[in-house]
């Protein structure tokens, strides 16, 4: 997030796409209701399901899926024509701002609603919500990321934002809601193919050299890495022979999942360290049993950029270690001593090499609870939100950026478009949330959620079992007749290894971010 | 006297517009109890536990539902007030059966303790202990015990007004109040979406956290302040142990939550120790899993990986960081990866 969880209460405007806040990331959506009931803020729903934020919504764009370019950009082109853009913060901030203007003349509200179903007298409406307010956040999530055109979709969110001058004040904003506990920290801290810790690129010699001397190694690999889409189909070319997986299941969550299966079987030598013999464990040589956030002490950094403290609760369960440990033996046994006292010592280390983090340390965090980077030193307050007065790069570049279908349209053998998802009571491929009876209890099954109009056509009830295809696989669950459904379209969740719906999901990548398109495939259904 | 002055038992404090005699007072740490009032939720004044006495007023006010004014006169702890405070906690008292010997809230009931600072007991003209109260368990997270409720709605206005999930109002009139989701309904079957808000606003044992009934009182318990390890908004939780097992969830009134928690950070912990975590390594052999001690199954790992890296080259080797891993065990993996191997494929499920 540009911004901090709690100014979205003083957000003139929240514009919500892609993100079904109230089940995914609940205590966030608490700050958008509170917004909109108790301070009479407006709040923007473009999502083509009829989440529960729709209900608290001041308009809703049900854009179909697959659209959000065309629709972002109406919005910018009525933005212009009516004169509601930050003239002044354009001149001053930012750059290329005529190519963003000729590319948008042509979204027309009448164009955009032949592309999206966005009813016209909607989408003008919401430009001037949008552009009127006087400090507008948006809010997104893995529904605008999870496509072939996530990246061109993240860039055009945030044009809107710089259109209206959104960007670098308070309770404005770009704002993803990242989906794990410390997925923004394993960014942070370099667990990408391309960058060391704070984003630090790899091809960069004086970033290596750095390197190099902080870790007392003479040549760190100057090459780019595979992400793990990129690792799963370099496995049958033989390109990689060998992982180490920490706390994942992509048997689960990958796209295509039975192309990872099998691509894992090829290896010479997998390693999983999980804390429970996951699907994907199942498939390795040798299975390292890792110990809990319970059982530990570190960090997690949270969506708003806020390094918070793990405290140890309790003993690691049997011979179960926490991951540092294992990690840091394994190094030994390669023949580099890594010698933490404990996770303290290995913060001091990151702090050393990363400047973002470079100001926080323990102590801090035991006094004042986290500290939201940049924290370039040790009296640096934190950042509550990011690029105020310049951007990180000097001038904010606008991209002109243009609709595309997304990989896989429906067709006459596919005619449904899928997405997938999460529920409120499960979380991810269900290992943790699965194994507690209160929510387990909420949600013990897959289910396929269809609109009523749809379910009549295929001659399907609610709760009858259904068999859903793909080109890639199939899968069956119980139907649910829900109002939240879009015509025409099918939503399943991702946590249920019963019903492994990435069996399903199409391996069709954005060419920037590598992220799988989940958000859009073909499929057909029929009773089971 | 100047405006935005009042006076609370002698002394003269100040405040601004909108703030009500309890806000003045909470924040000049003069303590007015109160069962009702809920943080920055609306007041009600049902409790009527905080009623001070207000000079030229004709009867007690209520410290939360009263703007102060300039000049007013308040006396928090006069016997009028301790007068009329005692009969109120009587009469909660005797609105149902509050008998602490196995009150899940011993210990951190917020009647117990005002009737403990007045010296209320439970009267005489208390409801009989075979009165039918409704009782609900019909799930595994929370219990709803209607013998122990009294209806102060906080846990209405902390679902409404904190949590805005909207799944709970009072319901029915005069004596047959009750606190009831959509229809009457058990939270089960309603729109109630199990964020415990309501558990944590009780102020009795009316809602309790079913895992922990029975397992262990509060002064028994330690307490953790760690972050919750499900979704990236990265709440504050308090873990509560006993005897080295974990025994509930609360949320923290802490940076981002402000105490909220949603059903998977208060009731989706089980997984710490279900039956079912590994607790040892294990190796395949022969397309069989066995146990092996750490050493053996390190030393596997540390020797297949130093012979596929001479023999194929590092970058035949690919290692994934995790998102549910900490910082400091981030950091380790990439290194071990790019430093020790010598391999940049390294990621993570940022993109799922």
């Amino acid at each position: 997030m540009t911004n901090s969880i709690a100014e979205l209460e003083d957000s003139d405007c929240i514009l919500v796409t892609g993100s079904n806040t109230t089940e995914t990331h609940p205590v966030i959506s608490t700050f958008i209701k509170r917004a909109v009931k108790f301070r009479n803020k407006a709040l923007i729903v473009i999502e083509p399901r009829r989440i529960d934020l729709v209900s608290h919504a001041t308009l809703w764009l049900r854009q179909l899926p697959g659209t959000d370019i065309a629709v972002i950009n109406g919005l910018m082109n009525l933005i212009i024509q009516e004169n509601l853009h930050d003239q002044a913060y354009i001149a001053e901030r930012t750059e290329n701002f005529e190519a963003l203007r000729e590319t948008v003349a042509k979204y027309t509200p009448e164009y955009v609603e032949q592309i999206s179903g966005v009813p016209a007298a909607d989408l003008r409406r919401a430009a001037r919500l949008y552009a009127q307010a006087k400090a507008a956040s948006i809010v997104y999530a893995m529904g605008v990321t999870q496509h072939t055109s996530g990246t061109d979709n993240v860039k055009t969110l945030a044009n809107l934002a710089m259109l209206c001058g959104n960007v670098g004040i308070e309770s404005g904003g770009v704002n993803p809601l990242r989906g794990q506990n410390n997925v923004q920290g394993a960014c942070d801290m370099g667990g990408l193919p391309n960058v060391f810790s704070g984003y630090q690129p790899v091809t960069d010699a004086a970033a290596r050299a750095k390197m190099e001397a902080a870790w007392g190694v003479e040549k760190l690999p100057d090459w780019v890495g595979l992400t793990m889409t990129g690792m799963v189909p370099a496995i049958p070319e033989g390109k990689i022979k060998a992982l180490y997986i920490v706390g994942e299941n992509p048997v689960i969550s990958e796209a295509d999942a039975d192309h990872v299966v099998k691509a894992l079987n090829k290896l010479d030598f997998l390693v999983v360290q999980d804390i429970f013999l996951t699907e994907t464990a199942q498939l390795a040589d040798v299975v390292l049993p890792a110990a809990t956030f319970a059982e530990k002490s570190g960090t997690f950094s949270n969506t708003e950029r806020r390094v918070a403290p793990v405290r140890q609760v309790i003993a690691p369960l049997g011979d179960s270690r926490p991951d540092w440990q294992i990690i840091a033996e394994l190094a030994r046994r390669l023949g580099y001593p890594m010698n933490y006292a404990g996770p303290e010592a290995i913060f001091e280390e990151i702090r050393q090499v990363t400047p973002s983090y470079a100001g926080i340390t323990y102590a801090r965090l035991e006094a004042e609870g986290g500290l939201q980077w940049p924290c370039p030193t040790t009296e640096h307050p934190g950042t509550v939100y990011l690029h105020r007065g310049q951007f990180s790069r000097g001038k904010g570049a606008f991209f002109a950026i243009d609709h595309r279908d997304p990989a896989e349209m429906p067709d006459a053998d596919y005619p449904l478009v899928m997405t997938t998802g999460r529920v409120l009571y499960q979380y991810h491929t269900g290992s943790m949330s699965r194994r507690a009876p209160g929510l387990e209890g909420k949600a013990p099954e897959c289910r396929v959620e269809i609109t009523a109009g749809d379910a009549a056509r295929y001659g399907i009830a609610d709760g009858e079992p259904v068999r859903v295809k793909s080109r890639r696989g199939e899968l069956v669950a119980r139907a649910l007749v829900s109002p939240k459904a879009v015509a025409g379209t099918i939503f399943i969740p991702f946590h249920y290894h019963e019903a492994p719906v990435n069996k399903l999901t199409i391996a069709a990548l954005d060419p920037v971010a590598k992220i799988p398109e989940f958000k859009v495939c073909a499929v057909n259904i029929e009773k089971a | 006297m100047p405006p935005s002055i009042l006076t609370i038992n002698g002394a003269t404090h100040s405040f601004e517009a909108g703030q009500t005699i309890l806000d003045v007072a909470l924040g000049s740490g003069i303590t007015v109890p109160t069962l009702c009032n809920y943080k920055d939720t609306t007041p009600t004044g049902a409790c009527r536990v905080c009623v001070v006495e207000v000079e030229g007023a004709r009867t007690l006010l209520p410290a939360c539902a009263t703007q102060a004014a300039p000049g007013m006169v308040v006396q928090t702890e006069s016997p009028r007030v301790v007068e009329a405070r005692k009969m109120v906690i009587e009469l909660l008292l005797a609105s149902g059966n509050h008998n602490c010997l196995v009150c899940e809230a011993n210990g951190e009931c917020e009647l117990q303790s005002l009737a403990y600072r007045y010296q209320v007991t439970t009267p005489d003209f208390a409801n009989p202990p075979d009165t039918p109260y409704y009782y609900e368990d019909d799930n595994h997270m929370l219990v709803r015990d209607f013998s122990k409720c009294v209806m102060c709605g906080r846990c209405v206005r902390a679902c409404n007004e904190w949590q805005v999930n909207q799944a709970i109002a009072i319901g029915y009139r005069g004596a047959h109040n009750k606190i009831v989701a959509r229809g009457d309904f058990p939270y089960v079957n309603s729109d109630c979406v199990f964020c415990g808000e309501c558990l944590q606003a009780c102020p009795v044992g009316a809602i309790l956290d079913k895992h922990a009934i029975g397992q262990g009182r509060p002064w028994e318990r330690r307490l953790v302040r760690t972050t919750c390890p499900y979704c990236g908004v990265g709440c504050q939780v308090d873990v509560h142990v006993k005897d080295g097992r974990m025994v509930k969830v609360t949320g923290a009134d802490a940076i981002p939550n402000l105490g909220k928690l949603c059903a998977k950070g208060r009731f989706g912990w089980h997984f710490v120790d279900h039956p079912d975590r590994l607790k040892t390594p294990l190796i395949k052999e022969n397309g069989a899993f066995r146990e092996a001690g750490w050493d053996e199954a390190l030393d596997l790992v540390a020797s297949r990986l130093k012979d596929i890296r001479d023999k194929e080259g590092p970058e035949k080797i690919g290692g994934w960081c995790s998102a549910r891993v900490t910082n400091e065990e981030n950091y380790l993996m990439q290194k071990l990866m790019r430093a020790v191997i010598g391999t940049n494929h390294v990621d993570h499920c940022a993109r799922l």
